[in-house]
């Protein structure tokens, strides 16, 4: 066992997926020398070169673009996007191209590409540098969407993701890079398309994913308090969803909230709550409820308390699933 | 418009031109080409075949057999010049109107209809050709073609890259940043714009203010403007371009100054943006007669040759109209199928439910 940060995890399993296979490149805006904004690429420049960890000009969709031909040519590139908020010049080339790629050559293309992505808010950061838009992706099919939300699955998850041929939108919880978990390293992880049971209960099951995974947690515990029995399923993977495992967990307790950071209007919320409600209607005893951003931009810093989902909103949620 | 890119029928000062429109050959103290009878003879063949596949497809549109069409007539000199430049090793990414750097790279003809008939988005296999699929989004490519050449690179392969793209596309920024990046990381790649002076209904000034291979110095590697429809010079100035990228010195801007003597597809109606006057003038530089009249001249075919090519070139519609109407359509399965390389539930589920109430109007 050693102990890691979310940070360190992500770069020790990018690490091992180097050594695993001189293919895998890893490309972005300050990713070399410095090591990334996050820290999350440090020291890879200086063990694996230049060549195999590439500070790229500042152009998103040129980072895409040339990660796609890349990949075309046999590589296997994992890119940073240095905030949330700045992925949309790359918008088009991961949504017309990347996505899309695969079907457009009749499936004789692969493109094994990892787009990361730190997101989510809680930072203290200005505009951009808060959002989640992490719907954009899992609305684009082609794409594979995962979250980690601690380090035991980072160190995993990003390995799996280095090594699928199917390109990837890779969402890291940047106000919990620097939380610690005691990680294995030889040991192997849930499989990426999973989802996990963080936490079981018996009266209501929450769904988070991401940074919203260890809020859900404390809420639970709190709620324990109260003689509240809450389970919580951490999603991994947005697209595709591991749907039984919800279905499962909602057919037993009944009750269901989903707890996103993004807005709560068309966030990923509602295809949980329509998927839930199809599987689940005769088990149900409330409808799904939903705690989330507002629709609004994300506000100013030190609004953003107040915008984001705490132990406190996720609680009263519960509470209301109780009403009915 | 620009004081030195004239659309019309006087050829801007800076062009590099080996074959003049009367077919007469020039001489050009940077680029020169010597090419013997069979290779002329060749180029003229694929020339005239390349059009006639371009007819046929057009004739096919027309008739309801494809949704859309994008001609290249009036630019096969400037595809064949620099499709024929390319070795085995070199990879090629086009736009959607390569027709005739296709048939420099042996894709069958009527998987590019296949395209345009809706059978699919692409249909044939890149790595065989080294030619990648059409890229409609206008100059997503560009960067595409970036990567891989910094693949060759890392490769250490003895291989250039080139990437096609229009007058149009270099206002996308897709284009500029593909020029940084090429640029900055030295990449073995070729630009070949082909400056047909229209996107769809806007001319060339409504795009940039400068000639479009001046461009090129702006981000740090040579430019040079081409007589697009003079099949010589095209072969010679992309072949020089070529061999700069294999040796290492990095990229170049071919700008190949030539005229979409068609609509810029067949939905598209050009009377509504130009004048018939202007189309009048170039038909007189065209690409194919030039040679023609140089193979005469010099009398280095005779007119047997001009009419077994003919003949080729009917048999070559016949076959790829014919093979065009064969092409069966796709099961409805492929809709699903191959959108991931591994399993996926959640299509893997609506593949089963939709293909159970397809099943369900059989009974």
């Amino acid at each position: 066992m050693t102990t890691l940060t979310l940070a360190k995890a992500l770069n020790e399993g990018l690490r091992r997926s180097m050594e695993d296979d001189p293919k895998v490149l890893v490309m972005g805006e300050d990713v070399g020398k410095l090591g990334g904004v996050f820290r999350v690429t440090d020291g890879l420049q200086k063990d694996f070169g230049e060549d195999r960890v590439i500070d790229t000009p500042l152009a998103e969709s040129g980072i895409i673009g040339t990660a796609i031909g890349l990949a075309l040519r046999g590589y296997r590139p994992v890119c940073e996007i240095q905030f949330d908020g700045f992925v949309f010049p790359a918008a088009d080339q991961i949504i017309t191209q990347l996505a899309k790629m695969r079907l457009r050559s009749l499936g004789m293309l692969k493109l094994p590409v990892v787009v990361r992505i730190p997101c989510g808010g809680g930072i203290g950061a200005v505009e951009h540098h808060s959002e989640s838009p992490e719907v954009y992706f899992t609305h684009t099919a082609g794409l594979r969407v995962v979250a980690c939300s601690n380090p035991v699955d980072a160190y995993t998850m990003i390995q799996d993701a280095v090594r699928c041929d199917d390109p990837i939108i890779f969402f890291e919880p940047k106000r919990r890079y620097w939380d610690k978990a005691d990680v294995d390293l030889a040991a192997p992880g849930l499989p990426l398309d999973r989802a996990r049971t963080v936490r079981q209960g018996s009266d209501v099951t929450l769904l988070a994913y991401g940074p919203m995974v260890k809020t859900c947690l404390e809420a639970a515990a709190a709620a324990e308090e109260d003689g509240r029995d809450i389970e919580v399923i951490d999603l991994r993977s947005l697209n595709p969803l591991d749907v039984d495992v919800l279905t499962e967990s909602v057919t037993r307790t009944g009750r269901c909230v989903v707890v996103h950071e993004a807005p709560v209007f068309t966030g990923f919320g509602a295809e949980l709550a329509a998927r839930i409600t199809e599987r689940c209607f005769y088990s149900l005893e409330a409808p799904v409820l939903r705690v989330g951003g507002f629709s609004t931009p994300y506000p100013p810093s030190r609004l953003e308390d107040y915008y984001l989902p705490d132990l406190d909103r996720v609680l009263d949620a519960v509470d209301r699933t109780f009403a009915y | 418009m620009t004081a030195d890119a004239p659309r019309g029928a006087d050829a801007p000062p800076e062009l590099v031109q080996l074959l003049t429109p009367e077919g007469e050959r020039v001489e050009h103290p940077d680029y020169d080409i010597e090419l013997t009878a069979e290779e002329v003879r060749s180029l003229y063949r694929d020339l005239v075949l390349v059009r006639r596949i371009d007819l046929e497809a057009v004739a096919l549109q027309r008739q309801g057999e494809l949704g859309i069409w994008a001609s290249l007539l009036g630019q096969e000199a400037a595809q064949i010049g620099s499709g024929r430049a390319l070795t085995d090793a070199d990879m090629v990414f086009p736009t959607y109107r390569e027709h005739g750097v296709a048939w420099c790279r042996d894709v069958d003809p009527v998987k590019l209809l296949g395209l345009f008939r809706g059978v699919s988005h692409g249909g044939w296999d890149p790595a065989e050709h080294n030619f990648h699929l059409y890229t409609i989004v206008i100059g997503s490519q560009t960067l595409h073609a970036v990567g891989y050449a910094m693949g060759v690179q890392r490769d250490g392969a003895e291989a250039a890259t080139i990437v096609y793209f229009g007058d149009g596309a270099t206002s996308q920024g897709d284009v500029n940043e593909s020029f940084i990046w090429a640029s900055v990381f030295n990449a073995p790649i070729v630009f070949f714009c082909q400056n047909n002076q229209w996107a769809i209904s806007e001319p060339l000034e409504k795009q940039s203010k400068i000639p479009l291979y001046k461009r090129a110095s702006g981000f740090g590697f040579p430019g040079v403007r081409v007589d697009g429809n003079d099949v010589f010079a095209c072969l010679a100035v992309t072949r020089r371009a070529l061999q700069a990228a294999r040796e290492g010195q990095g990229p170049t801007l071919i700008e190949a100054f030539t005229y979409r003597m068609g609509a810029h597809t067949t939905s598209d109606d050009p009377t509504r943006y130009r004048l018939a006057d202007e189309l009048e003038a170039w038909k007189l530089k065209d690409p194919i007669e030039r040679v023609k009249a140089y193979l005469f001249k010099n009398q280095l075919a005779d007119q047997e040759f001009f009419d077994k090519i003919e003949a080729e070139a009917d048999a070559l519609g016949k076959d790829v109209r014919s093979r065009c109407l064969a092409l069966p359509d796709p099961s409805p399965r492929a809709i699903f199928d191959r959108v991931y390389a591994g399993a996926h539930s959640l299509l893997d589920e609506e593949r089963e439910q939709y293909l159970t109430y397809l099943a369900g109007f059989e009974r």
